[in-house]
């Protein structure tokens, strides 16, 4: 009966909840990481938390709007999505607005609108779209080229503008291209890579190329009828460039301010006096932020009550830092909610896509749950000291119209792919 | 398998991030108290500190506004030091160190430059001080002492040290507290309760604002004033009599147990421990180990009570039922027990009762008393500690409970005491020398006073207090209920005739003043001084306990001044004039008077310390103050009266 009237819906209200929890308790921690200790007048636009407010009762408008849309609108109108989104990219070259370094807004009246934000909603329609197609096989290189050249434009065109922390949410795409069948060598790769260059620049390139070499060696050994001798020394080749590649990358490659970041996390940096300094400049808000979360104990503070938070000790606290005030005024049973809640936001988006009848909807939906979850991670071990200072926002929570609407269109053309869920063969 | 992936990745990170929250929040947490919050700055508002009013309404303590040159090391600009150094009468190396000991501490906080300023460099300074960037003067209040006298009796505050802190945590670094005497006894009233404001900092430290609108802050509660009992006039009276002397005299009121005066020789002028000098002072103060000026002899000195204590003696041996006041016993020139020998001044076979024993205070009549009360049962074990209880019913080897901030236990032995000496036999004459009040007997001058107030009351003492109202409150209960002693009412009539005939006939007649009923008792305690090892006799202590007037008793006093030799003559002048100048007003024994502040007993106590062989007792001549001396203390006799108020 149902699948004949396609009028029927189902929206998945865990889903939306969620989201409507965050944002809402969201809001409430912009307010007291923003207010200035006068009145708070609720939609008094020269504050950020209401600027926010405005933003979140726009975000309903948005909401409707795509839930209103047909389903197959964005199955159709992917590429033309993609490409208007591609081209405000380069056009930030010509009008863009310089922000703390990064060219990567427009100024449209008191409002700036930044499209990377945008860019990954419409880097996942198309990722989900040229997957999906018949003709596409993810394990023949052309097409795998072609899927990457997808992602990699918006990557590269973000990082030309000085947004780092922007690029690197463009790695959560492996994990979808991985659940549709990507090679696991690609995984295994990325692995690799990453274990080469934390253990190069934390012990020297000489010792872990020499290190891994042997190890390798030793592997062939014993596995000697399974991997011929050229492959071996193809990874040792590889291994041993790597070890050296990185060590050039983070040298000569990467800005000071960026080494500095690595160098702290890794504990690279011996001389205490640069440590001294390091911790007067940018090492100061991390650890403002982890003296921040520390002291909301187990109850927290309170709302409104926490005293580095209103002291304005966390900079950026309203953007990026933002969970240092959940931590200090909600404390460790708050800010346990919240990342309970990502999670659980993250699961339910990788349960229903796996559930989708299309693969149109599987993918995109993956792109979704991949999307946050990077940006999940990134931020919240930020602002506790587990990964190198990388600054990108916590999805609903963070300070931004940008970022809210372009979580919310992420989202909500989902949910709208998987009200359909019921109305597909 | 593939979709499991990115499943178990996000519960990896949930729970990693779980589990540092946990580190971070719980394992690690800091403190929640707003107190101990660096984010805040702790603005104290000190209440002032309560006043101390004398017995009559004269203030004795006061307050005075003190002025510290702070700094504040980042907003110093240039400017002519020289100049400023000169101002504040510091040298430009001085000025340098301070300025670098200030950046130490921090370049954005303020810390004291100079601290307490005298009033005049306060006024000189003041109109300059906008020259002088970064530097600025923060008022606080000090103490102002209306007097010279009493500095034992009133004590003096200064800064908490870290043991103050840890104790109590209302205190901070740099907070001032009560160290001695009054001021310490009753620091939690006088003191009152700071008041804090809690004030947002940011994170450059500047200040944004009151804290959640002030609802954390709290107003100041004042200190409370207070009325001690000391009568000035008599404390400043006693402090002179007893210039150029050592010792403790110590006067109660016996219907209240209220202490009138509480001198302490030597002493000092209370005003050296307050302002910039009080450090220097007191350091010179504490380490003068020989005359120990903080050493409060009233409170703290343990002595040998000497033949005050047959008093004592006698009230047990007749309330024990083994003598009575007629039972008369014959003196030898003295006592003979065993093979040894007390020796006593009477004449050999004079024939003493009660009243004329205590009279002519004969050492034989209390040895004997005193072996009839430990023998009373044929067992002198059960005996001393009979003896033990109706000594300590006096107060005596305790401390007395009271509101006074040192103290000695002294010590009345019993049978336990002397349980390692004599383990096995004991018999009655192994510590006769208690009958006489020295061996083990030990008092301080302030028990000695209360034991005749017991007399005085026929029976029940107060316990000895400085306490007489506190603004708004009122003083313990303990105070003013009457601690019974176990001797009965009777038996005090024939020891206070003793002690009257004392006064008309025996040992302290020529101390007798015109229209007054003293009852007394003097003594004369041997001691001894380790001196290179050697144990070498001094000249004798001093000793004199009385109370007047006989039938209606308005203040008891003992009286110690140590190497005085015999009783009456350093001891019994000073108690006569303290309880005429009490009792009358003025004085009619100015040759008293005159003499005491002619006589000193420095050469008496250089003795030891002069590293030669020296006479002691009658073999010694009494030093005359100088004339210049002599003058001075006439002059601040004369000023008595203007000195209080």
């Amino acid at each position: 009966m149902l699948r004949n009237t396609n009028k029927h819906y189902r929206f998945d209200w865990i889903t939306i909840l969620i989201f409507l929890v965050l944002v809402g308790f969201g809001w409430l921690n912009i307010l007291s990481a923003s207010q200035t200790g006068d009145a708070i007048h609720y939609f008094d636009t020269a504050q950020p938390y209401g600027k926010q407010l405005v933003f979140i009762v726009l975000t309903f408008g948005i909401i409707i709007t795509l839930l209103a849309l047909d389903t197959k609108f964005y199955e159709r109108f992917s590429s033309v999505i993609y490409i208007v989104s591609m081209l405000s990219l380069v056009g930030l070259f010509l009008f863009g607005k310089n922000v703390n370094g990064a060219t990567s807004w427009y100024g449209i009246g008191g409002f700036t609108i930044q499209p990377s934000e945008f860019a990954k909603a419409a880097t996942a329609l198309a990722v989900a779209k040229f997957v999906s197609d018949l003709n596409t096989d993810i394990n023949r290189l052309k097409d795998q080229l072609q899927t990457f050249t997808i992602i990699a434009l918006p990557a590269f065109l973000v990082l030309l503008q000085n947004d780092t922390g922007s690029t690197i949410v463009y790695a959560a795409f492996i994990f979808v291209l991985y659940r549709e069948g990507l090679s696991q060598i690609y995984l295994y790769t990325g692995l690799f890579v990453v274990i080469i260059a934390v253990l190069a620049l934390k012990f020297g390139a000489l010792v872990v190329a020499s290190g891994v070499s042997v190890l390798i060696l030793i592997f062939y050994y014993f596995n000697r009828k399974k991997v011929t001798l050229l492959q071996t020394l193809g990874i040792i080749t590889f291994g041993c460039v790597l070890a050296f590649g990185i060590k050039f990358f983070y040298e000569s490659i990467l800005k000071p301010h960026q080494q500095d970041r690595i160098s702290l996390w890794l504990r690279l940096e011996k001389d205490p006096e640069k440590l001294e300094q390091m911790k007067r400049t940018f090492a100061y808000n991390l650890n403002e932020s982890e003296k921040a979360i520390s002291s909301g104990g187990f109850l927290g503070r309170g709302f409104l009550e926490g005293t580095r938070t209103t002291g304005k000790f966390v900079p950026e606290q309203h953007t990026d830092y933002i969970f240092s005030t959940v931590g200090e005024e909600w404390g460790f049973l708050g800010s346990g909610i919240v990342v309970l809640l990502f999670v659980l936001l993250i699961l339910r988006i990788l349960h229903l896509a796996e559930l989708q009848k299309t693969q149109f909807s599987r993918v995109y939906g993956y792109c979704v749950a991949a999307i946050i979850f990077i940006h999940f991670l990134i931020n919240i071990g930020m602002v506790m000291g587990l990964i190198p200072t990388i600054g990108i926002p916590l999805p609903m929570f963070s300070y931004g119209g940008s970022g809210l609407w372009a979580f919310t269109i992420l989202l909500f053309i989902f949910i709208k792919l998987d009200s359909n869920r019921i109305n597909e063969w | 398998m593939r979709q499991l992936l990115l499943f178990l990745l996000v519960i990896l990170t949930g729970v990693t991030f779980i589990g540092r929250l946990f580190y971070l929040q719980i394992y690690k947490g800091t403190s929640n108290s707003l107190y101990e919050d660096n984010a805040l700055r702790k603005v104290w508002n000190y209440p002032k500190r309560g006043f101390v009013y004398d017995r009559n309404g004269a203030l004795l303590v006061g307050n005075q506004p003190s002025y510290d040159v702070m700094v504040i090391p980042r907003e110093v600009d240039s400017f002519n030091v020289e100049e400023f150094c000169n101002l504040l009468k510091i040298s430009k190396a001085t000025y340098q160190k301070k300025l670098q000991r200030a950046k130490r501490y921090s370049t954005r906080l303020a810390s004291p430059f100079v601290p307490q300023l005298s009033k005049e460099d306060y006024a000189v300074l003041q109109e300059k001080m906008r020259k002088y960037k970064g530097f600025y003067i923060q008022k606080r209040p000090l103490r102002k002492y209306q007097t010279t006298i009493g500095a034992n009796v009133l004590g003096d505050i200064g800064e908490v040290n870290n043991r103050d802190i840890k104790r109590d945590p209302y205190y901070q670094l740099g907070d001032l507290k009560g160290k001695q005497g009054v001021e310490a006894s009753y620091e939690a009233i006088l003191r009152g309760r700071k008041g804090i404001k809690l004030i947002q900092k940011d994170r450059f430290n500047r200040d944004i604002g009151p804290y959640k609108e002030g609802k954390y802050d709290t107003l100041p509660e004042q200190g409370k004033d207070i009325t001690i009992t000391i009568d000035a006039k008599l404390q400043a009276y006693g402090e002179l009599l007893m210039e150029n002397k050592r010792g403790g005299v110590i006067a109660i009121e016996p219907a209240t147990g209220e202490i009138l005066a509480m001198v302490a020789a030597p002493t000092y002028d209370p005003n050296i421990l307050i302002g910039r000098e009080r450090s220097k002072n007191f350091t010179k103060l504490y380490n003068d180990s020989i005359a120990k000026p903080l050493f409060n002899r009233s409170l703290q000195g343990v002595y040998e009570p000497g033949s005050p204590f047959k008093l004592m003696n006698a009230l047990i041996g007749l309330q024990e039922g083994v003598i009575t006041k007629d039972d008369k016993v014959t003196c030898y020139a003295g006592y003979k027990y065993g093979n040894r020998f007390m020796k006593c001044h009477c004449y050999r076979g004079r024939r003493n009762d009660l009243t004329s024993g205590i009279q002519e205070s004969c050492n034989a009549y209390f040895a004997t008393t005193y072996r009839k009360i430990l023998d009373k049962n044929g067992n002198a074990s059960e005996g001393i500690d009979t003896w033990s209880k109706h000594a300590k019913s006096f107060g005596l080897g305790s401390f007395l409970n009271n509101d006074l901030f040192v103290g000695q236990k002294g010590r009345i032995p019993d049978r336990a005491y002397y349980q390692h000496i004599y383990p096995k036999t004991f018999y009655s004459t192994y510590t006769i020398s208690n009958a006489i009040g020295q061996g083990e007997v030990a008092t301080t001058p302030i028990q000695l006073a209360n034991m005749t107030a017991g007399i005085a009351n026929r029976g029940f003492y107060y316990t000895p207090h400085i306490i007489k109202s506190i603004q708004n409150d009122t003083i313990p209960r303990f105070f003013t209920t009457p601690k019974y002693t176990t001797i009965d009412r009777p038996h005090f009539e024939p020891v206070i005739e003793g002690m009257h005939r004392v006064y008309t006939n025996g040992t302290a007649k020529f101390l007798q003043v015109k229209g007054i009923d003293i009852c007394g008792k003097t003594g004369t305690v041997e001691n001894f001084a380790i001196i290179d090892s050697v144990r070498t006799q001094l000249t004798d202590h001093s000793i004199f306990v009385a109370f007047a007037p006989k039938d209606d008793p308005k203040i008891a006093i003992a009286v110690f001044v140590e190497n005085g030799y015999w009783g009456s003559r350093f001891a019994g002048k000073v108690a006569s004039l303290m309880i005429e100048k009490h009792i009358r007003g003025h004085i009619t024994r100015t040759d008293l008077e005159e003499w005491l502040l002619k006589h000193s007993l420095e050469n008496e106590y250089a003795k030891p310390y002069s590293g030669k062989p020296f006479a002691i007792n009658g073999r010694t001549q009494l030093q005359i103050v100088e004339e210049q001396e002599y003058y001075k203390l006439k002059q601040r006799l004369k000023n008595l009266n203007t000195v209080v108020n």
